[in-house]
């Protein structure tokens, strides 16, 4: 491995920001930039395996491009700068396989949204990341590349099921990623790698192009080295789209405009179901200190209960599975991808499905396809959709008192690898803290806030109701640039030892 | 088809693989069986809550009749779509027969 002191890995280290000033000063291009995220690809990724595949002479024609547009005088939030992207976003010419066997071979035919408007913005789509097939799971072992080790610990979780992209950003193998996040996999990865992750409100950023995991579910989501960066992105990749009914057609605000301003007057809800049980006490400890902080800096605390919290994973496990088998029916051996050939196209059907779709895959198709089957629908179904409208009425009346809602984003650390794979249920029940969001449509924001004993990172989660991105950015903002040097600092290739 | 009595505790696997197009082995059949029973029992607990008259949320932000414009745009380019399939006749996509000959 090439020891980090090198000024190219120096570079890779760096945020949008900080690179943007570098660039408009003349002092790095965006193919030296292109050149220093490749560098650091191949000195650290053998270990951590974040990347599913790189294409460096496409993305440095791309940053010879970006590089023109600023010398005729251009500028923009991310002119020049590299983005790698989750494996189930559409980039057109570039493979699209979800991290699934299934989608072998396949070439997306056309750009997603939200990488369309990062070509416009002058960015660069460089890198597909790893996750968990068809985004199921928590801990990108559910993936046909291999697991995302974590970088501050080799033999520990890179979360997911955006692993991939929380663990190159965090190991300064990319400077941001897109993920997506239908039950936490951008903030909880975000999390347990120690970067920031943003999921914007339902309906904020295009789904187009989005592989669908859960249609009421799904949104596109940053993770980035800070929080101003997430907001210089989703200013650049949010917007209504007339390809996405759901994308809403309010204006996009400048949301870095929300940055900078101190919390006064800014009300932090504290529901103490957050800290219930199965919490780990370190984990709540942490989250804690920095809820502290906050009101250190004006924010007003305020108790507040949800009742229904407690149901939130069962409520997400009959909707997301029930989605999630009619979205993938689509992957049937006769239009993309892997084929098992068949004597007749029911049989081809099922033996493609069996042999290419993996078992988190076949876990969840099985129980959605149960729980819409005759005789079950009424019983389970339209049940968690009224349970839902519970759970959202609490958000309701939550944010009815307070701007936003602080806990932690995942009840504990990064688990060690194998550990999820002994007990399916243990593993769905560590979503508990980040599904309500996406039940209810809001947004949500994670932010480094201290390690573990162990070294591993620990997350605030900072929640927001439907369009509220502007407090939770503020908020996380003011927490990030009051934080101190003990509670975070960027890796260096030591920590992956 | 004739009306099945729902079962509560136990997911009829072999039914509902059938129904979802996945042909699973009798080992994967077994295992699936044992996990997917252990995330139906506990799934349960919502029958604790009152829903009577609660109306079923299916969407966050619901929206009816979405409309656009209604003008030709170019469609994706079917030469791309077609080299993604796993096997063609010219310009078709080719499966197993479907009828069989008369």
């Amino acid at each position: 491995m090439e020891p980090n002191g090198g000024c190219k890995s120096l570079l890779a280290q760096k945020s949008i920001r900080e690179l943007q000033d570098l660039m408009e000063k003349g002092e790095c291009s965006s193919r030296e930039l292109v050149e220093a995220v490749s560098a650091q690809i191949e000195a650290v990724d053998g270990g951590i395996n974040a990347y599913v595949d790189v294409n460096k002479e496409a993305a440095l024609l791309e940053a010879d491009a970006a590089d023109a547009r600023r010398a005729k005088g251009e500028k923009g939030l991310l002119l020049g700068i590299p983005v790698a992207i989750k494996d189930l976003l559409n980039v057109k010419g570039q493979s699209c396989r979800c991290a699934s066997r299934i989608l072998e071979g396949y070439t997306a035919p056309y750009d997603a949204t939200a990488v369309a408007k990062l070509r416009e913005a002058g960015a660069i789509p460089f890198g597909r990341v790893n996750m968990d097939e068809f985004a199921m799971g928590a801990s990108t072992e559910h993936s046909a590349f291999g697991v995302t080790r974590n970088p501050w610990s080799p033999d520990h979780v890179s979360g997911g099921s955006s692993g991939g992209s929380a663990a190159a950003v965090a190991a300064n193998e990319a400077i941001v990623s897109l993920g997506s996040d239908t039950g936490g996999s951008v903030r909880q990865p975000a999390s347990f790698c120690g970067c920031v992750g943003l999921k914007p409100s339902y309906g904020r950023v295009s789904r187009y192009g989005l592989t669908a995991f859960a249609s009421s579910l799904d949104q596109v989501g940053v993770l980035s080295k800070t929080v101003a960066d997430a907001a210089d992105t989703l200013s650049v990749v949010a917007g209504h789209d007339p390809r996405d009914t759901t994308s809403d057609p309010a204006p996009v605000p400048d949301y870095a405009s929300a940055l900078g301003e101190d919390l006064t007057g800014m009300k932090i809800g504290i529901a103490e179901e957050f800290f219930g049980e199965g919490v780990d006490p370190e984990v709540a400890a942490s989250v804690r200190t920095a809820i502290d902080l906050c009101i250190s800096l004006g924010a007003e605390p305020v108790p507040v209960s949800f009742p229904h919290l407690k149901y939130a994973v069962s409520i997400y496990y009959i909707l997301a599975p029930a989605e999630a088998s009619v979205n993938l029916s689509r992957f049937d051996g006769i239009r993309y991808g892997n084929r098992v050939e068949a004597e007749d196209p029911v049989s081809l059907m099922c033996k493609t499905r069996d042999a290419h779709f993996g078992d988190e895959v076949k876990r969840r198709i099985l129980l959605g396809t149960y729980v819409l089957s005759s005789g079950y629908y009424d019983a389970y179904y339209v049940k968690a959709l009224k349970a839902r409208a519970l759970l959202k009425q609490d958000f309701d009346k939550i944010f009815e008192q307070c701007d936003a809602l602080m806990s932690p984003v995942a009840p504990t650390t990064a688990f060690k690898i194998g550990e999820g794979a002994k007990d399916p249920l243990a593993l769905y029940l560590g979503d508990i803290l980040t599904i309500p969001s996406n039940l209810s449509g809001g947004c949500g924001l994670s932010v480094p806030c201290g390690f573990s004993e162990a070294g591993l990172p620990i997350g605030l989660q900072i929640l927001g109701p439907a369009f509220a991105e502007e407090q939770i950015l503020r908020a996380g903002y003011a927490y990030e640039q009051a934080r101190g040097p003990d509670l975070f600092r960027r890796w260096e290739v030591e920590d992956g030892r | 088809m004739n009306q099945r009595t729902p079962d509560l505790e136990h997911v009829d696997v072999t039914y509902v693989a059938n129904l979802a197009r996945i042909e699973l082995s009798a080992e994967e059949t077994e295992k699936f069986q044992a996990e997917l029973d252990t995330v139906v029992a506990y799934i349960h607990q919502l029958n604790e809550l009152e829903l009577e008259g609660v109306e079923p949320m299916s969407h966050p932000h619901p929206r009816e009749n979405v409309l656009r414009e209604d003008s030709p745009v170019a469609g994706p380019d079917a030469e791309l779509l077609l080299k993604n399939a796993p096997a063609c006749v010219q310009d078709l996509i080719r499966v197993p027969q479907m009828m069989e000959d008369s």
